[in-house]
């Protein structure tokens, strides 16, 4: 389609290494190893044709992204090209001298993700002993440099109660911003759907919550709340549409329209060792494949809410439905909403336990 | 409910927020995950929001500027203001 929009954003996966081990990860089961991870010129290409292209903001992202030895280059890099600059940090690996080459460099942002408030408890979801203590020094740092900091809380059963102290937290630590985000069931998430996936009351208590908090911190913090997937009636609108506004390059190099995209068997992914990044947005098959309306079936041809949602997620139609073409079950109208309802309404048991993400695992099950 | 906007604050543009223009898009605000698209008229408040210029002097000028009612400027200034306060993009 020549008459693509131009994106907006390019979230760039540097690396899938990673200190944590986060049973809800975003990144695919299969993941990128250092050896087949671009070098530091190609990014650099990637993001000068990323603001030619018309792209704003670059999140850069991984796995955790100062496990780059070039980090600063490239944030360097991405910057002088125009681009605004969000790290989306583990805070691992961060430090005060690093905090202050990356402003240097002219970071924009800072995101920092938590995963409670309960110090124990937070080490054992990120499967590392010590993170959390190491992520409120970061914080501190982030905030004496002078950047502005979000904090990325991701919710789910174990810690669907701690939605107030999460965001009190945020706010003692210093952030601008808070995202309270529902885990959303893709990859490593769907592979521990039964360990984290909340019930019914404790979401409407959770969204309750939300509303209470940011009535209480207006003018302190934003509060973003992204809503969980299996509880509504109607989809997200899954990327603002596919190939409409995102795309997303992987530490390798291939170019997707959403980082879950790869869960889609036989869309065929161009890579930016092969392809200029405006010819893989405008003329990729897989970016084609479901871009528009006319690749749609019913129920979704015919809804007055195709531009709205553009009919919810490929990646969770493939997913729960067999068909990456369906109505994202999540819609009503979906022949297959009755799946949803019922995973939702399955009454977890006791505690599962987690299946940390790591490398090779797709291969070892 | 919309807080009263001090009108001898000094609004700037907080860190990590910034006004740019695009050749296809025209003026857009960028700020930790946001992009917003900014009228004619934000433009023209959000340029004068340098951390120098109190808020009456940005209706001042603006009223001047455009020969427009001070008191509709002053309205409109303070509701943008308010907004983007509440949204931390920027401080007064």
């Amino acid at each position: 389609m020549s008459g693509a929009p131009a994106p907006l954003g390019l979230l760039a996966e540097l690396t899938h290494r990673c200190p944590l081990s986060c049973p809800y990860c975003s990144n695919p089961i299969e993941l990128d190893r250092r050896s087949a991870e671009l070098d530091t010129a190609t990014w650099q290409r990637v993001f000068d044709e990323a603001a030619a292209l018309g792209v704003l903001q670059t999140h850069l992202s991984g796995g955790e992204p100062t496990a780059r030895a070039d980090i600063v280059a490239l944030t360097r890099h991405a910057a002088q090209a125009g681009l605004y600059t969000n790290l989306i940090t583990s805070g691992i690996a961060l430090d005060r001298a690093k905090l202050d080459a990356l402003a240097e460099a002219g970071l924009d942002h800072v995101q920092l993700s938590v995963q409670d408030v309960r110090a124990e408890e937070a080490d054992r979801i990120a499967g590392l002993r010590g993170a959390h203590a190491q992520k409120q020094a970061v914080a501190r740092e982030v905030v004496a440099v002078g950047l502005p900091l979000t904090i990325n809380a991701v919710i789910h059963r174990t810690n669907i109660g701690q939605i107030e102290p999460l965001i009190r937290q945020a706010v003692a630590w210093g952030a601008r911003r808070i995202e309270v985000a529902h885990a959303q069931y893709y990859a490593w998430a769907l592979k521990n759907r039964a360990a984290l996936m909340p019930t019914a009351a404790q979401i409407l208590a959770a969204r309750a919550t939300v509303e209470r908090m940011r009535a209480e911190t207006r003018g302190t913090i934003v509060i973003d709340y992204v809503a969980p997937d299996y509880f509504g009636a109607r989809p997200k609108p899954c990327m603002n549409g596919w190939g409409r506004q995102s795309l997303n390059v992987t530490p390798s190099g291939r170019v997707l329209p959403c980082h879950a995209a790869e869960s889609i068997p036989g869309l065929d992914f161009w890579t930016v060792r092969d392809h200029s990044l405006a010819d893989i947005w405008q003329r990729s098959p897989a970016f084609e494949a479901f871009r528009g309306t006319e690749w749609m079936p019913e129920p979704c041809v015919s809804c007055d809410r195709r531009e709205i949602d553009f009919g919810g997620c490929r990646c969770q139609a493939f997913l729960l439905t067999g068909d990456a073409r369906n109505a994202d079950p999540v819609c009503a109208l979906s022949l297959f909403h009755g799946t949803v309802e019922a995973i939702a309404a399955g009454a977890p048991g006791a505690d599962e336990a987690f299946t940390y993400r790591r490398f090779g695992a797709a291969a070892g099950g | 409910m919309t807080a009263a906007v001090d009108p001898a604050a000094r609004p700037r543009l907080m860190r990590g927020v910034r006004l740019r223009e695009d050749p296809a898009r025209g003026f857009i605000l960028l700020a930790p995950e946001r992009v917003l698209t900014a009228n004619p008229t934000a433009v023209e408040v959000l340029k004068r929001c340098d951390g120098e210029r109190t808020v009456t002097q940005i209706v001042d000028e603006l009223a001047v500027t455009f020969s427009a009612d001070r008191e509709r400027v002053a309205g409109d200034v303070e509701a943008l203001l308010a907004d983007l306060a509440a949204k931390r993009m920027v401080s007064l």
